[in-house]
């Protein structure tokens, strides 16, 4: 008995050291393919392959976020990129829960709305832009209205797609055991959609944020793609390559925590892995 | 007349592409409270459009289905259905899952009791280990378990089922087989139970319900006069092997008939 707790403990300890080396070894090749980008960057300019007196150094953009930090400058432009994203994806995301129920449960709404879905769904964000401009004008409406666009028909698209693919038969089961119309909407179809919900957001992010230096583009006195356009006009090239970056580096921490809730709010599923 | 099931000239016509196919014509059944009661047949017969109409999932073109002197219109509660493909939730424990009839409105209980009943029915289907899992952990013959416990929880008087244990491999279904007629021995329910297996039809039931095909209609109803409880000894009685090769005969026939129809 206490033979075979000893040797558990010791497969146990195995399953752990190398699940420590594989996280260890992730993180290393994380670190790795970043470096390797850096150095392309700076070789290139070293060896003239792209001019160095127009594309910044790494030490110089470094320098860059590092002042603009200091006089409060990125803050203020991050703030007011993030509020924007974040506004204009909360609107979407609600609008999409609500119409893709709408259109995955009514099987009329779905028929009369599908065309058009596909043909707003076919039409870039950014063509609105000039449209918002003339009804709202310049401010912020015209933007989140454009952002809000961007994040909702993604969304719809995948939650009432997974809405009419449901299984019935745990509809049935639920009315069998006596559940009305709305707890089989609460109990078992809202449950089942959690997963098809946070895919949702994942894309509806990703499309809200890669619109928004356009949407910025919108004379912005604020945010990251007016900070990059101010940089473009006097000629300023580290804050607009820092532009580049931020706008990479903060759309994957916004992908991964969407993944780590996905991880949480999905452990019932089962995984092919 | 009035307890139990009654099956009033039940016909069921589908409209298709091809046109219309009548795939229950004129069924008529008794089911009297307590028996246990077993669909068999070739594929096509209607066997489970006939318990769909019984749990009111579908509602028959001709005829009525009642229950205690009641006309069948809709599912409910006092019918539980345990399908083929488990149906228990997955994104619930097991113990959720048996709990969840529980929490609705129409059997609503208080917390303490919803628990008692629960940790009642779990040990009934000798789940307790595995209260906290998800059925992702369980295997198909522990997931309808769980399935029948979350029936059985709502307190049904009529459990219908559906190849119940069709997905499942021999020995598991054997197992099965002996624990639901164990439950039933301990807590008496009516059963409409649906099947592709003769000697699981002549092993569990009171009565057999022969159908045949195009259309589906009832070809012969054949008694099991074997006492309860029956365990795995009894499968090889000799009353039993002749029962059973008596069912086999008929479904066999119907199985012939229907595939000469289908050749000519």
């Amino acid at each position: 008995m206490a033979e075979t707790n000893r040797q558990n403990q010791e497969i146990e300890e195995k399953f752990a050291r190398k699940r420590r080396r594989e996280r260890l070894e992730k993180v290393g090749y994380f670190v790795a393919s970043f470096s390797m980008l850096l150095i392309v960057w700076e070789l290139s300019r070293a060896v003239g392959l792209i001019n160095p007196k127009i594309f910044p150094s790494v030490p110089a953009v470094l320098k860059s976020f590092i002042d603009q930090l200091s006089d409060g400058s990125l803050q203020k432009h991050m703030y007011a990129s993030f509020m924007r994203v974040l506004v204009s994806f909360a609107i979407g995301i609600v609008m999409a829960v609500i119409f893709g129920f709408l259109i995955g449960w009514f099987r009329t709404v779905r028929l009369l709305l599908d065309p058009v879905i596909n043909f707003f769904r076919a039409l870039p964000p950014i063509a609105l832009i000039p449209l918002m401009i003339i009804f709202f004008g310049i401010g912020e409406t015209s933007k989140i209205i454009v952002l809000s666009y961007a994040a909702f028909f993604p969304a719809l698209v995948v939650i009432y797609q997974a809405l009419v693919s449901l299984d019935p038969i745990y509809i049935r089961a639920g009315k069998a055991l006596g559940a009305t119309n709305l707890e089989i909407f609460r109990k078992i179809i809202l449950p089942q959609l959690v997963p098809n919900i946070i895919t949702a957001c994942r894309v509806s992010l990703g499309v809200c944020w890669a619109t928004l230096v356009a949407a910025e583009l919108i004379a912005a006195q604020r945010g990251i793609g007016a900070m990059m356009v101010e940089a473009q006009n006097f000629f300023q090239m580290p804050p607009l390559v820092l532009g580049i970056i931020l706008i990479g580096v903060i759309s994957l921490l916004m992908d991964a925590f969407v993944r780590f809730v996905e991880k949480k709010a999905t452990a019932w599923q089962e995984k092919i892995s | 007349m009035d307890k139990g099931i009654v099956i009033d000239h039940v016909g069921m016509t589908y409209s298709s592409l091809t046109g219309n196919v009548e795939a229950l014509r004129d069924i008529n059944l008794s089911i009297e409270p307590g028996e246990f009661i077993c669909l068999v047949g070739p594929s096509g017969c209607g066997k489970t459009t006939l318990l769909n109409a019984i749990a009111g999932f579908l509602e028959p073109t001709a005829g009525s289905v009642y229950m205690e002197g009641r006309k069948i219109s809709a599912p409910g509660p006092d019918r539980g259905v345990v399908f083929q493909q488990y149906a228990v939730f997955p994104w619930l424990t097991v113990r959720q899952n048996v709990a969840f009839g529980l929490r609705l409105n129409s059997n609503r209980k208080a917390p303490q009791e919803i628990d008692t009943i629960v940790d009642h029915f779990i040990d009934l289907v000798d789940l307790k280990e595995f209260q906290d899992a998800y059925p992702k952990e369980l295997s198909g013959g522990m997931k309808q378990r769980v399935a029948i416990a979350r029936s059985y929880a709502v307190n049904p008087n009529v459990l219908l089922m559906d190849e119940p244990f069709g997905a499942l491999d021999a020995q598991t279904r054997q197992f099965m087989q002996e624990s639901l007629l164990q439950i039933l021995e301990k807590e008496r329910k009516t059963v409409v139970f649906v099947t592709h297996g003769v000697e699981e039809a002549a092993f569990l039931s009171t009565r057999v319900v022969v159908m045949a095909a195009r259309p589906g209609r009832i070809r012969e109803i054949i008694p099991i006069e074997l006492p309860y409880p029956r365990e795995a000894a009894t499968k090889t009685s000799p009353e039993f092997i002749k029962i059973r090769a008596r069912i086999d005969r008929v479904v066999r026939e119907e199985f012939q008939k229907l595939r000469q129809n289908t050749a000519a």
